[in-house]
């Protein structure tokens, strides 16, 4: 495909190729929305199911690190949106440091969660067989349906965190072309659309924290 | 879209927005309101959600079709949890379970 | 045929001789020639299915089983399933015929995403080299639809590949789908408004819609289970709390909508041939449009009814029967509107509209037949019997493949320049007919008299309708190879086609035979209705008597191109 400035060619012009993309990020977060969802309906069901068991066992998650972890998010995707802005606005110095601030942001959200799986694995939470609930004081059920909701947890989060590592690779991928100066006001489609991609990954968060922390704190 | 920029004050106000609204969510889950708690704790991560995709995401910004997409994003998965959940919710009305 | 060119040649430059080599190919970005990856890759696959299926349909012959033991059987019938849906008839027509064929039919040079489009081809190779190391590990013998917590938990065969390997393909569906949806909204050659796309671009729309919002559910489902498998995580099985019918309920939510994908591009293709060979527009075109997109959304809303003796609800039970009832309707429109764009057409018999007169009688049985097992207790009759089987493949095979093979028929000309030999073909097309009707409709005497499927052996006295399957078995594999031989034949010797042999009023026929790779020399601009054949006199197309095309405006102004 022959390339004329940035204008790929099966396209007429950059307004085409800009509403492609963004299109084309537009609907393959959709199906990102169902892939998550499936996960999401499994936790329906099993909370629906056992309330009083994910209620027990979400408490052993620590809920002052969930919360530190929203907000790093949520500030992560204000950068983010920054970003985009500063790349619509032909602000290169801007860019680049909005991007690293995303990026380390990004960073500090996959250090906490690794924190958190290490202290999973060192309390026996992550399923399988060497799985162990004390809390169930032996009741055989309760173990097996903590253990689902386990597993739901590390599901829904380490799926999360997969996306948000494909994130910050997109992003330290932005960073080496807003180094070489690729992105102007005419042509930041790139930046646009892995922002889409960031704020969705913020978004799944969102919705993660309060199902999975925020079960039964009033106890 | 790339021709809409966004002031900065509009991003800062959403981000405290969306701070503010993550605090307010961690403490009324402290409060035990029963099955409320998840009504309540689901409705404002939708508001969360909203800001993020309708200002973050430019989707106020969008054409139509844009927001086309997201509406059937979430129409289907409602259709997704809404439908089985009819399963599992009318199954004690049936006597056995 | 057009103007009078003396014996007409293939063009000096087209896709296939723009450049040689494997590389040339192999990393391709020309929709046309990913489109052929295809064709050579679902065909591989369709061989392999179909061999299970000969295997199957000979061990039936005797009540006790033929040829293999039970535990065999099973993976037979399995990895059948596995293959011809997620290896041959999910990607078959959009795949290939989509693939080739979108962008020409809107006018543009290439899809939105070519690179998309070969990683589409890389990915689906990957996932079906899971299925095909599945194969050789010894096979599966779960069914295809994978139930727990047989298959996350006590099944001892391959279980875990096959999984991963249908997730992987999964995505290249994604990725196709998507290739569509952004391509028909945002390529679309000047002039060419929604209400003038042809209604094979709406299947394909409507079917990529399907593709973006039911695959990735399938896609997590498997990988919950191969995590069961691999990592005891326990959301199917009892024992653990888990539910085997939640696995359910996640397969049907895509698996259902799945068949829709393999049979709204066939519907497309029909809507194509119908009106070229009644040399008329088709009765309805809006309607026809608005019921593809209303199968689409529909079919998404009735994936229960595959779970009705599951153990499910019977009051969910019956909202998921009254909206299989529904979605019955948009098809029946379409089938209407297919045969009243027969009347007072001018019909000829020409292979492609013999394989559509196959695909509105067969598809009409197979879809009222899905009335039966949509009605709750029919079903608890007939479900997991002969019946069920009889069903779908009425649909996927009476449907789907006549509609892949009149689609190949009808396009080959296209797409190598040639036409196939006519005699032979319809030949075939009538072998098949009789050879598909001889294989399937014995089955649905079988389901209803009692026939359980999935069993390696029955009751004597079903022997006479499993041996007369069996025969029309053999029949209809005459009729598939036919036409491998002589498609193939013709690549060196078919009478050379030029652009529009039929001739038809696409875009796509505006071009050269076979394209060239950027498709058209200029970008159209489109002025005219689709199927408008009393108006078309650069196609040498007027009719007795002028009446106004669906959608046109009274006075059609003549098309901008040469």
């Amino acid at each position: 495909m022959e390339r004329s400035g940035e204008l790929f060619g099966q396209f007429q012009n950059l307004d085409q190729q800009r509403e492609a993309a963004s299109l084309g990020m537009w609907v393959f977060l959709v199906t990102e929305v169902m892939f998550f969802g499936g996960l999401f309906l499994a936790y329906a069901i099993n909370r629906f199911t056992y309330p009083a068991v994910f209620a027990m066992a979400s408490r052993q998650l620590d809920v002052h690190l969930g919360a530190l972890n929203t907000c790093v998010l949520i500030v992560s995707s204000f950068t983010m949106a920054m970003a985009v802005r500063s790349s619509q606005t032909g602000k290169k110095k801007q860019l680049i440091v909005f991007l690293i601030l995303t990026l380390l942001l990004g960073g500090v959200f996959l250090g906490i969660k690794y924190a958190e799986y290490a202290a999973k694995f060192h309390h026996h939470l992550v399923p399988g067989r060497a799985f162990r609930f004390p809390e169930a004081n032996g009741d055989v059920g309760i173990v097996a349906h903590a253990q689902l909701y386990f597993s739901l947890y590390f599901g829904l989060t380490g799926l999360h965190a997969l996306h948000m590592i494909v994130g910050a690779g997109l992003l330290i991928w932005l960073l080496t072309q807003a180094l070489r100066g690729r992105f102007t006001p005419a042509y930041n489609t790139p930046v646009e659309i892995c922002g889409l991609y960031w704020h969705f990954v913020d978004i799944i968060w969102i919705f993660l924290f309060p199902l999975l922390y925020l079960i039964d704190l009033h106890r | 879209m790339s021709d809409h920029v966004i002031p900065r004050r509009v991003y800062a106000a959403i981000l405290f927005a969306l701070l503010f609204l993550t605090i307010t969510t961690y403490w009324v889950a402290t409060i035990n309101l029963g099955p409320l708690n998840v009504v309540i704790a689901l409705t404002i991560a939708t508001c969360k959600a909203t800001l993020v995709v309708l200002f973050f995401m430019h989707a106020r910004y969008s054409p139509r079709r844009t927001r086309l997409v997201i509406l059937a994003g979430l129409f289907w998965l409602l259709i997704l949890l809404g439908l089985t959940l009819s399963d599992y919710l009318t199954r004690p009305f049936t006597g056995h379970l | 045929m057009n103007a009078s060119a003396p014996a007409p040649a293939l063009p000096a430059n087209s896709y296939l001789n723009a450049g040689y080599g494997i590389r040339s190919w192999l990393l391709t970005t020309d929709h046309k020639r990913i489109a052929l990856l295809y064709l050579a890759s679902v065909t591989f696959f369709f061989l392999i299915g179909g061999a299970f299926a000969g295997l199957i349909r000979i061990h039936l012959l005797t009540p006790k089983g033929l040829l293999v033991s039970a535990e065999t059987y099973n993976k037979l019938f399995t990895m059948h399933g596995i293959i011809m849906i997620f290896f041959f008839l999910i990607p078959s027509i959009p795949a290939v015929l989509g693939n080739f064929l979108i962008p020409m039919m809107i006018g543009a040079k290439d899809l939105a995403f070519p690179k998309l489009n070969l990683l589409s081809w890389y990915v689906y190779i990957i996932g079906a080299s899971f299925a095909l190391f599945a194969i050789v590990s010894g096979g599966v013998d779960t069914g295809w639809t994978f139930y727990t917590p047989f298959s996350s938990l006590y099944s001892n065969t391959a279980v875990a590949p096959a999984a991963i390997g249908i997730f992987i393909t999964g995505f290249s569906s994604i990725l196709t789908g998507l290739n569509f949806i952004v391509t028909v909204h945002t390529m679309r050659a000047p002039g060419m408004t929604w209400f003038r796309l042809p209604l094979f671009v709406w299947s394909h729309y409507a079917t990529s819609v399907i593709f973006v919002l039911g695959t990735p559910v399938i896609a997590i489902t498997l990988l919950l289970v191969a995590l069961e498998r691999l990592f005891h995580f326990g959301f199917f099985n009892p024992a653990l709390g888990g539910d085997p019918i939640l696995f359910q309920h996640l397969f049907w939510f895509y698996s259902h909508p799945a068949v829709y994908i393999m049979i709204l591009p066939a519907m497309g293709v029909v809507s194509e041939i119908v009106p070229t060979f009644a040399r008329k527009p088709l009765f309805g075109y809006h309607f026809v449009a608005a019921a593809s997109m209303a199968i689409a959304a529909i079919g998404f809303f009735v994936w229960a009814h595959h779970m009705f003796v599951a153990g499910q609800s019977p009051y969910a039970a019956l909202v998921f029967s009254l909206l299989s009832f529904l979605v019955a309707i948009p098809s029946a429109v379409k089938v209407f509107n297919w045969v009243a764009t027969l009347y007072k057409g001018s019909i000829s018999y020409d292979t492609p509209m013999l394989y559509a007169f196959g695909f509105i009688g067969l598809f009409l049985i197979g879809g009222l037949t899905g009335l039966f097992l949509a009605t709750l207790g029919v079903d608890v009759h007939v479900h997991d019997t002969y019946f069920v089987i009889a069903h779908f493949h009425y649909i996927m095979v009476g449907g789907a493949v006549m509609g892949y093979l009149g689609g190949m028929h009808y396009w080959w000309p296209k797409i190598t320049g040639r036409m196939y030999p006519e005699l032979v073909a319809r030949l075939a097309a009538v072998i098949l007919f009789v050879g598909f009707n001889l294989t399937f409709f014995p089955q649905f005497i079988l389901g209803f008299l009692g026939m359980p499927r999935r069993y390696h052996s029955y009751p004597p006295e079903f022997q006479v309708y499993n041996v007369m399957s069996t025969a029309g078995a053999s029949i209809l594999a005459i009729g598939y190879l036919l036409p491998m031989i002589y498609l193939i034949w013709s690549l060196r010797y078919g009478k050379i086609a030029g652009r529009n042999p039929w001739p038809a009023t696409g875009l796509e026929w505006q071009t050269d035979s076979p394209p060239p790779t950027e498709n058209f020399e200029k970008t159209p601009v489109v002025t005219w209705e689709p199927y408008d054949f009393q108006n078309r006199p650069d196609l040498g197309l007027s009719g007795p008597e002028p009446y106004a095309p669906q959608g046109a405006a009274v006075a059609p102004s003549p098309p901008a191109q040469d």
